[in-house]
């Protein structure tokens, strides 16, 4: 061959176009998931409730006691899981993309203890009741947990890497932990409403606090979507980001904010819910790729669903006692991540 | 395979875009990291539509220079000028409109296609109410084809052997439709096959669509052999820059890279060409023994 030319063009068909049907498609099966989930958390429980009448009682409503149960029992808690599963997987999906860490996740860097651990503390020492107080100080705790791991991790010749993160962060949710149960154990009146705010679990909750929870799951979201293009460029290294013009210090700033609200959030809510915020964000790259909006759409998705499926399982694994969503999110997760970690190698960006 | 010997042929080129080429240079520039200075009050003019390679030693400054050029460094002191701008004063994105850059071994996420990194590339171009173009649509396609990696686009980036996944990254380079193109070691860590391959692709870009390119290259001798302009570079200073032919002289490789060696032409390209002089331990003709060499007499 002569021509120094490449092959002509002919077959540059358009694979955005079938990218993008089949990211759409795993967007529905999310989707439908989800809607699965729900009506799962409606029907099941100690009483169980037909889908139909489920189904009945969503569109007509009605007194008979089953429509009793499904409105003022699961409806909240379905609707709290939901927010709480949509706001871990979100906040997951920006903590791995804003530090090109595959491990990080509000659990294992800290943030969750961190919050909780500054809810505990408003509850002993300032007193406070409502979701709505209990998600500024939730947000000051994450915040504070943020800074001290990475600042932590930080330190060395070697600069910030996954390993040192994921290290630090445990470390301080040890600490965090330790320091919840201490306030706990020698605070009997905190350790009371504690338990009503018990660690991931869902039930007893109001439709009133899910709909306390909508500005600041909005907010989140509006930050962690607003960087989703900026984490797309992080994703090929910090030199590639700033040579396609992303202004990285800044992505890193405003993404990690969106994600402390959103943990701060979910916290506030349903105390640490352990793995949705690792495993969503994992298992979503693995079937739309690596483009953040859908990733966080489908994380989103999956990490409700997740949580609701786990709330449900809590529910009727020993019956009649409830098994908290947060253990029960971990018994599902680590079993699905092991077997992620397994079959692809997991790439540190 | 024929032979291109188009290669030597540079000054004569007719460039259609000569008149839209960017001058980027530097004055006074003085580079570091924290307490420790890696380039030291340098001044360069880059030529326009031209293909520019910095050698130099290891840990010479080279590739710092080239993050200096790509505004991905904020220098100490002095400045990277663009067209007789301060770079550093611009806007990212207008920076990134005008520069391209591809990072020393750079990787993709796992999991990501082949148009989806190309199509990163046009970024600089994108807006959150315009996300992806007709424009951005024909860049990403052209830049594949320039590549020759069309038939690769639905591959991830992670399944390519070393050759096809630079030739991807610099695929992305094309489509961000930069005038200058910054490049930090492109051929590290391919075989001499795809480090041949990249750059033609190079000198190509240059040749069709009139980029100017800057590349920090290893190999003195593919330096010499594709270079317009060679910078060569010591201590965080420019020893000589010109012609290859006239920077690569016996005296200047010994000098900048304490190694003895004598110059010829190179027997396909007449570019220089660095032959190392006789090994300390040569092996002798016949049995393969190693035996100490005789001095070199011509060394000097």
């Amino acid at each position: 061959m002569t021509s120094p030319q490449p092959p002509a063009l002919e077959r540059a068909a358009r694979p955005v176009s079938r990218a993008g049907a089949r990211r759409a498609g795993w967007l529905i099966g999310g989707a439908a998931l989800l809607l699965l989930a729900v009506l799962l958390s409606l029907a099941v429980g100690s009483r169980a409730i037909s889908p139909l009448t489920v189904v009945d009682t969503l569109l007509h409503g009605g007194h008979s006691d089953d429509a009793v149960v499904v409105r003022t029992l699961r409806m909240p808690r379905t609707v709290v899981g939901l927010a709480v599963g949509a706001a871990l997987g979100l906040a997951g999906t920006v903590m791995q993309g804003v530090t090109r860490n595959p491990l990080a996740d509000p659990g294992i860097l800290g943030v969750s203890q961190g919050a909780a651990m500054a809810v505990v503390v408003a509850i002993s020492v300032f007193g406070v009741s409502s979701l709505e107080q209990y998600v500024w100080f939730a947000f000051a705790g994450a915040v504070l947990a943020v800074v001290i791991v990475y600042a932590i991790a930080g330190r060395g010749r070697s600069g910030v890497s996954p390993v040192k993160l994921a290290l630090a962060g445990a470390a301080f949710s040890a600490l965090m932990a330790s320091v919840t149960s201490a306030v706990l154990t020698t605070n009997a009146a905190t350790l009371d409403q504690f338990r009503f705010w018990q660690v991931g679990a869902l039930g007893g909750r109001s439709l009133e606090m899910a709909a306390q929870m909508l500005p600041f799951l909005a907010a989140g979201a509006l930050l962690v979507f607003g960087v989703a293009r900026g984490m797309d460029a992080l994703a090929l290294g910090e030199d590639t980001a700033h040579g396609l013009g992303q202004r990285v210090a800044l992505i890193r700033v405003l993404g990690a904010l969106g994600a402390t609200l959103l943990t701060a959030v979910a916290v506030s809510a349903a105390g640490p819910v352990a793995f949705a915020g690792l495993a969503a964000p994992h298992l979503a790259r693995l079937l739309v790729g690596a483009g953040h909006r859908w990733v966080l759409c489908l994380s989103a998705l999956l990490g409700s669903s997740l949580v609701l499926v786990a709330d449900v399982m809590g529910r009727v694994i020993f019956p009649p006692e409830e098994v908290p969503a947060g253990a029960m999110t971990a018994l599902i997760g680590v079993p699905a991540l092991i077997l992620l970690v397994r079959s692809r190698r997991v790439v540190a960006g | 395979m024929t032979v291109r010997t188009d290669m030597t042929v540079r000054t004569d080129v007719v460039r259609t875009e000569s008149t839209s080429t960017a001058h980027l240079g530097a004055e006074g520039l003085t580079l570091g990291y924290a307490e420790h200075t890696v380039v030291t009050d340098l001044d360069l003019q880059l030529p326009p539509g031209r293909v520019t390679v910095i050698v130099g030693p290891n840990a010479c400054g080279k590739s710092t220079l080239l993050r200096a050029l790509g505004r991905l460094l904020k220098p100490a002191r002095g400045l990277v000028l663009l067209d007789g701008e301060d770079l550093h004063h611009r806007p990212t994105r207008w920076v990134a409109q005008q520069i391209g850059v591809l990072a020393q071994t750079p990787t993709a996420p796992e999991g990501m296609t082949v148009f989806d990194l190309v199509a990163r590339g046009r970024q600089p171009h994108q807006r959150w109410w315009r996300q992806w173009s007709a424009e951005d649509e024909a860049r990403v396609t052209e830049a594949l084809h320039q590549t020759g990696i069309t038939d690769l686009a639905d591959r991830h980036v992670d399944e390519l052997s070393g050759g096809q996944r630079q030739r991807a990254w610099i695929a992305m380079t094309i489509a961000q439709d930069t005038r200058t193109l910054l490049l930090d070691e492109p051929t590290t860590y391919l075989d001499i096959a795809h480090q041949i391959e990249v750059l033609d692709l190079l000198r190509r870009l240059n040749h069709d669509l009139g980029r100017t390119i800057v590349a920090v290259l290893h190999d003195l001798n593919q330096a010499a052999r594709y270079a317009d302009h060679l910078i060569m570079m010591r201590d965080g200073r420019i020893v000589a820059h010109g012609d290859p032919a006239d920077v690569v002289t016996d005296r200047r490789v010994h000098d900048v890279f304490g190694l003895e060696a004598i110059v010829v032409p190179d027997p396909v390209t007449a570019t220089p060409l660095i032959v190392p002089a006789v090994p300390r331990y040569a092996r002798a003709r016949g049995n393969g023994e190693l035996v100490p060499a005789e001095p070199a007499d011509r060394i000097g």
